[in-house]
């Protein structure tokens, strides 16, 4: 069976990436705008003079939308349904992840639903994942 | 661009579409370009321009082609639109005169299909890939729970869309699915990516089509019954799909059809046929809503009650659409095709009186979009 997606760093995705394998979810800032962005970029999205700066995100984040795939991406096969989301982060941007922690069903993974963050191993790279807030249930 | 002053006037698919398994992609694009020629009553020396996503040079090197203006305009399933746009630019800018746009895609039996490597430090290989994406049923659906929520919409509106649509097919002998279904049928087919089942998944089919665009003053020379453009646009909004600004509304849908109301001067009431490039149910629901036919909310009670559907006062995606008539992966240029035979009077499930249509394209996962505002009489 395949492994699954391992994401590959590049040098402005790096510290995003070296932070997640210690566990940590970080986000750049734009000081100049005061606006969080995501995916890393070495510019502000939001002014051609914008300073920015690595911040460590809360963890806090709520479900904003997903699937429950089911057909399988390699390296998923043994998952079961699996949830495809994408999670509002308190600081303001958004990130595709995966839901864990729950029963992956309709009934449970309900909009807006508040969520912490956790890591999963993708080969040698840790990865945000998101599991309900105040554990599993 | 005045509008009106640049008209399609061949336009043509491959002699079949649905499974073509003897058919290599190179050869679905030449077979759809002769047939476009031979539409216009044009031989290989009178096309000065060559478009198509990505594949023309090897298209004109097949057929003989000798191009003073070349446009491999890549961005998914829209980029035919696109194509047409900047075709009509480089004709008033003099680039060229005559323009074959071509598509073939051997989308199901994958036959002469380049490869694409996944690339683990794109952007979705960072930021999509590690979480179980697998092709467009896992990541196109994504956005629509929150749509469904924000704009006070159900489930059933999905289904209703497929519904309607297959109302369309079902008088489309080309049509690969023309049974009609219920909603309780769409609840019944198989789940594919929650709340999406396969018969709001569009097929995955082979084909091609291509189109010839020249100036409207040379229109006239033509066999054929002239399909004016009278406005276009096109914009982007995300490389992946999780990063689109707004999961309610597409970005890209609403600049690329403000463009095309502003450079037209119409407005949906003056629509007559509407195509909504419809990879997946939720995206005619996006389009009614992004274009201006309906307010935020109201798409979907309008497609229930049947004002998309034969009689109803906007049809909609009347070949059926991706979800009901063909899709080899980048639908678009068959959303022209039909409103072109539409516009002409020669549809299969044709539309009484259509003087306007209206095509609105996306290109990858909500990444690109195109729209095309086309008459069959010059303003």
């Amino acid at each position: 069976m395949a492994d699954k997606p391992v994401p590959k760093p590049t040098p402005e995705s790096k510290p995003y990436w070296d932070h997640a394998n210690e566990g940590e979810l970080w986000l750049q800032k734009c000081v100049t705008t005061g606006k969080h962005f995501f995916p890393p970029r070495n510019y502000s999205p939001f002014t051609i003079g914008g300073e920015i700066e690595w911040v460590k995100a809360s963890g806090k984040a709520t479900l904003y939308s997903y699937v429950i795939n089911h057909r399988p991406a390699p390296g998923f096969e043994d998952d079961g349904l699996y949830a495809i989301a994408v999670v509002q982060l308190e600081e303001g941007p958004r990130l595709m992840t995966n839901i864990v922690g729950i029963e992956i069903t309709p009934e449970n993974l309900v909009l807006d639903m508040p969520l912490t963050v956790q890591f999963e191993a993708r080969g040698e790279q840790q990865v945000p994942v998101f599991a309900p807030e105040g554990g599993s249930k | 661009m005045k509008p009106g002053s640049i008209a399609i006037v061949g336009a043509a698919e491959t002699d079949e579409v649905g499974k073509l398994p003897n058919h290599s992609q190179i050869h679905l694009h030449v077979e759809a370009a002769r047939n476009a020629m031979r539409d216009a009553q044009l031989d290989v020396g009178d096309i000065d321009g060559i478009a198509g996503a990505g594949a023309s040079i090897e298209v004109a090197w097949h057929l003989g082609i000798k191009p003073t203006y070349v446009d491999t305009t890549a961005v998914g399933g829209t980029s035919f639109l696109l194509h047409v746009r900047h075709a009509a630019a480089a004709i008033t800018a003099g680039h060229a005169k005559t323009v074959l746009i071509t598509h073939g895609e051997s989308g199901r039996s994958r036959n002469g299909v380049p490869g694409r490597a996944p690339d683990a430090s794109g952007p979705s290989g960072q930021y999509e890939a590690p979480y179980g994406v697998f092709g467009p049923p896992s990541m196109f659906t994504v956005p629509v729970l929150r749509f469904l929520k924000d704009r006070g919409l159900t489930q059933d509106h999905l289904a209703e869309v497929a519904v309607a649509q297959r109302r369309w097919s079902s008088q489309v002998p080309r049509a690969m699915m023309r049974d009609l279904i219920t909603v309780e049928d769409v609840y019944a087919s198989r789940m594919i990516a929650y709340p999406f089942h396969i018969l709001e998944v569009c097929l995955v089919t082979d084909g091609g089509g291509a189109l010839i665009v020249t100036s409207a003053e040379r229109a006239k020379d033509f066999p054929t019954k002239p399909v004016y453009l009278l406005g276009s646009g096109e914009s982007m909004e995300t490389p992946i799909v999780s990063q689109m600004d707004d999961f309610a509304t597409s970005g890209g849908f609403t600049r690329s059809s403000n463009s095309a109301w502003t450079e037209s001067g119409l407005s949906p009431k003056d629509i007559d046929h509407l195509m909504v490039y419809d990879a997946f149910a939720h995206l005619p629901l996006y389009g009614l809503e992004d274009l201006g036919f309906v307010g935020k909310g109201e798409s979907g009670d309008f497609v229930a009650e049947g004002h998309t559907s034969p009689g109803g006062k906007l049809p909609m995606n009347t070949n059926g659409g991706g979800l009901s008539y063909t899709h080899s992966g980048m639908y678009g240029m068959y959303a022209i095709q039909e409103s072109v035979r539409q516009l002409r009077g020669e549809a299969a499930a044709q539309v009484p009186n259509v003087k306007t249509s209206f095509v609105q394209g996306v290109g990858g996962m909500f990444m690109a979009a195109g729209s095309l505002v086309l008459a069959n009489e010059q303003p």
